[in-house]
């Protein structure tokens, strides 16, 4: 078969199952979209803004597991999609970033809309290309697949120049079927030594902890990482990326850790003698100041990425492995092992979690006469029944949609977690709805990172992706407000947002419907009316108490245990404060 | 402490800055980089010498591996090795002095390759310790300019860092 490079590249993302495909049209990529054109295999979802296909791609990814696929134009096409290639990046999530390149003969000349995309994005992909020639993009669309979906998953951009896509240059097209790369070889198995190290320390734990992350998503282990923590009985607790990967109303969880983890989570670690952590990189958000983190603990880590161990804290046993396989070897050599669960110590522990679990850290002022952040986010897990897939963006709603959405399944919960981009939030929803067009999903956002993205409302009605979009608005960056409070003597430097648009008309005139929620009363019915409108785009601006703040907050530069309650613990709540 | 890591790495465009960029994006500090392809066109060797805690070695170690072009490397330091510099230094001459600055390149073992009524081109090889030795040697005279390549090294015996 003889196909131009426009076509191979097409052909090759069918060769590969690509359905969906997120990009923008510009001058470098016509013949591509000429050769997309004339053909029905794979959809191209049409953006509004080049960032927006690589987060909708992103959360794609994110919902299915399936490497998400973005086409863009050169220069300032290449770029506005930086921000999301950086945002897969830092969430190890498997994209494929296809950016048009000036024609090979001007590159280097300056010419128009030229940027040195490879360079610009070296620093955040795990591997980019730039093709030379037409006969050289099979191998290299293979390797890009194969590098951003096997160890740890990252996005990778392959820079196509032009001339390369010719329509009237053909070459002979195979897709190969294996990918040779000697430099290349992700782990799988752990050492059996050190697993069996592993094993002993976990058996001889007094006061463990297993710390679960996004790896343990990413790499489809929630089913071992399951039977591993009901085998051994101890408290799981998980970083904001892992979130899901264990059932969240499963009592053994107890709830999220570090910055805005819950009090139970942070003392536990701060406790413990033993920490298991598995696909969790030690983010500063989860362990606060590094000379106080976990000082009784030995620490056991499992880890794809050699890299991420010992990176910034020091563990006594690594474990460099796919988690899924790791798990079960550790799950094996437990069963095998002649050592037991210390159960009377581990009582003892779990009375220690009860205790801390009695201050009950995420509660609120229920009785206000204003809407809480916190009771949208609970209305929202009822209506939904805690099935919708929860997409947010950066800041305060994030943090509460975390706290207060149970997640029992991995995967329905898609955030920025390492860039922490905001605009993130909507162009993601309407990727996880096009993956899943028949399940409910949500956007918790805030009216100042809705901003940043709001273009996407046109998409989401080009493409019919009936969102709910949740607009917790207090009129402030909430997040950058909550600081400014505890750390600037509450000078609130441009972190308040004047001349917000009316978001019901902007809905509205995006086609969409939009609601003004401003009593407690009305969020359930709102939220019901929403969700109860099955074809279209909701979006609900509900207007919350604005001097919420969240808590627990381990401050910058402080230890888990040194934890900002709302109220000291073993006083009921103060109404006042609220 | 200083470290030499041997790195094989796949002979493309864009290798070295991969290299270069993950030092300055991590703050690492290169103290010399040395690159060229080997008798296997396909890879090309780098030596790059760096300074840093067991940490931060630990490190650079572990993110240079992790570069998708990088086949293989070595840390010298935790080997026996054979370490080379080449150093080209144009020195000032007097009619006085020329007798004594080619003594000293003598006792060096360098060799002078370029020679003008006032001035030498000495090439010298030799440990960068070697080399540093002869420029405080000579450093009385007016030195014009120097060129140093940095290190290369291999480690001793019969292995080799190429796979296969």
């Amino acid at each position: 078969m003889e196909l131009s490079g426009g076509q191979i590249v097409v052909q090759c993302l069918k060769d590969e199952g690509v359905e969906l495909l997120f990009g923008y049209p510009g001058g470098a990529v016509l013949h591509l979209y000429d050769a997309i054109f004339q053909q029905d295999d794979v959809q191209h979802i049409l953006v509004r803004h080049e960032q927006a296909a690589t987060h909708a791609a992103d959360a794609y990814a994110r919902a299915t597991g399936k490497p998400g696929v973005v086409l863009v134009t050169s220069g300032p096409g290449a770029t506005n999609a930086v921000t999301g290639i950086a945002t897969a990046y830092m969430d190890s999530i498997p994209l494929v970033v296809i950016s048009g390149q000036v024609p090979s003969a001007v590159i280097g000349s300056d010419a128009f809309q030229e940027v040195d995309m490879v360079g610009i994005t070296r620093p955040c992909v795990k591997h980019n290309f730039l093709v030379k020639n037409v006969a050289d993009i099979a191998e290299t669309m293979k390797k890009a697949f194969h590098v951003a979906t096997t160890g740890r998953p990252g996005p990778v951009v392959v820079d196509i120049p032009k001339d390369i896509t010719d329509p009237n240059v053909k070459v002979p097209y195979v897709y190969p079927e294996t990918v040779n790369m000697r430099s290349y070889e992700p782990p799988r198995e752990g050492d059996q030594r050190q697993v069996q190290k592993a094993v002993d320390l976990l058996l001889s734990a007094k006061r463990p902890m297993i710390y679960s992350g996004g790896g343990v998503v990413l790499g489809e282990a929630s089913d071992e990482l399951r039977a591993f923590s009901r085998q051994l009985g101890y408290p799981v607790t998980s970083t904001l990326m892992g979130l899901g990967a264990f059932p969240a109303t499963d009592s053994q969880f107890i709830g999220m850790l570090g910055m805005h983890g819950t009090y139970e989570s942070n003392m536990g670690m701060h406790e413990s003698d033993v920490i298991i952590a598995i696909g969790a990189r030690f983010d500063d958000r989860v362990t606060g100041k590094l000379t106080e983190f976990c000082p009784y603990a030995k620490i056991i880590h499992i880890d794809i990425d050699p890299a991420s161990i010992a990176k910034t804290v020091k563990v006594d046993v690594p474990i460099v492995g796919e988690v899924g396989i790791v798990l079960k070897q550790l799950s094996a050599e437990i069963n095998a092992s002649s050592s037991r669960i210390d159960t009377e110590a581990l009582a003892a522990w779990w009375d220690q979690i009860k205790e801390w679990q009695s201050v009950n850290c995420l509660e609120y002022d229920r009785e206000s006469a204003l809407i809480k952040p916190q009771y949208a986010v609970e209305q929202l897990y009822k209506v939904t029944a805690g099935n919708a897939f929860i997409t947010s963006d950066v800041g305060q709603h994030q943090m509460y949609a975390a706290q207060f959405y149970p997640f029992d399944e991995p995967r329905r919960w898609i955030n920025s977690g390492g860039l922490g981009t905001m605009g993130f939030g909507l162009p993601a929803a309407i990727g996880v709805k096009l993956a899943h067009p028949d399940a409910d999903v949500a956007c918790i956002t805030g009216e100042a990172s809705i901003q940043m993205c709001i273009q996407e409302l046109s998409t989401a009605q080009q493409y019919q992706t009936p969102v709910k979009i949740i607009n917790l608005n207090n009129r402030y960056m909430g997040m950058v407000r909550q600081w400014q409070e505890f750390s600037y003597q509450g000078r609130y430097s441009h972190s308040y947002l004047e001349a917000l648009p009316d978001f019901v008309k902007l809905a509205e005139a995006y086609g969409h419907v939009g609601m003004r929620i401003e009593k407690p009363e009305d969020v359930t019915p709102a939220l019901e009316e929403a969700f109860a409108m099955k074809d279209r785009t909701v979006f609900l601006d509900i207007i919350t108490d604005q001097k919420e703040n969240v808590y627990p907050m381990i401050e910058a530069g402080k230890g888990h245990h040194d934890m900002r309650l709302r109220v000291a613990p073993g006083t009921p709540i103060d109404r006042e404060l609220a | 402490m200083r470290h030499i890591i041997s790195i094989l790495i796949e002979n493309e465009a864009g290798a070295l800055s991969r290299v270069a960029g993950l030092f300055s994006a991590r703050g690492y500090n290169i103290e010399s980089l040395t690159v060229a392809p080997t008798d296997d066109v396909t890879l090309s060797r780098m030596t790059l010498v760096t300074r840093g805690s067991d940490d931060v070695i630990e490190q650079i170690v572990k993110q240079l591996n992790k570069l998708i072009d990088v086949v293989k490397l070595t840390d010298l330091a935790d080997v026996v090795h054979v370490e080379r510099e080449l150093m080209l230094i144009k020195v000032q001459t007097e009619p006085s002095s020329r007798a004594e600055i080619k003594r000293m390149a003598d006792i060096f073992r360098g060799k002078v390759i370029d020679v003008t009524s006032n001035s030498y081109m000495i090439e010298m090889t030799g440990s960068s310790e070697k080399l540093d030795a002869f420029v405080a040697a000579i450093s009385t005279h007016n030195i014009i300019e120097i060129v140093r390549t940095g290190a290369t090294g291999l480690p001793r015996g019969a292995g080799s860092l190429i796979p296969g």
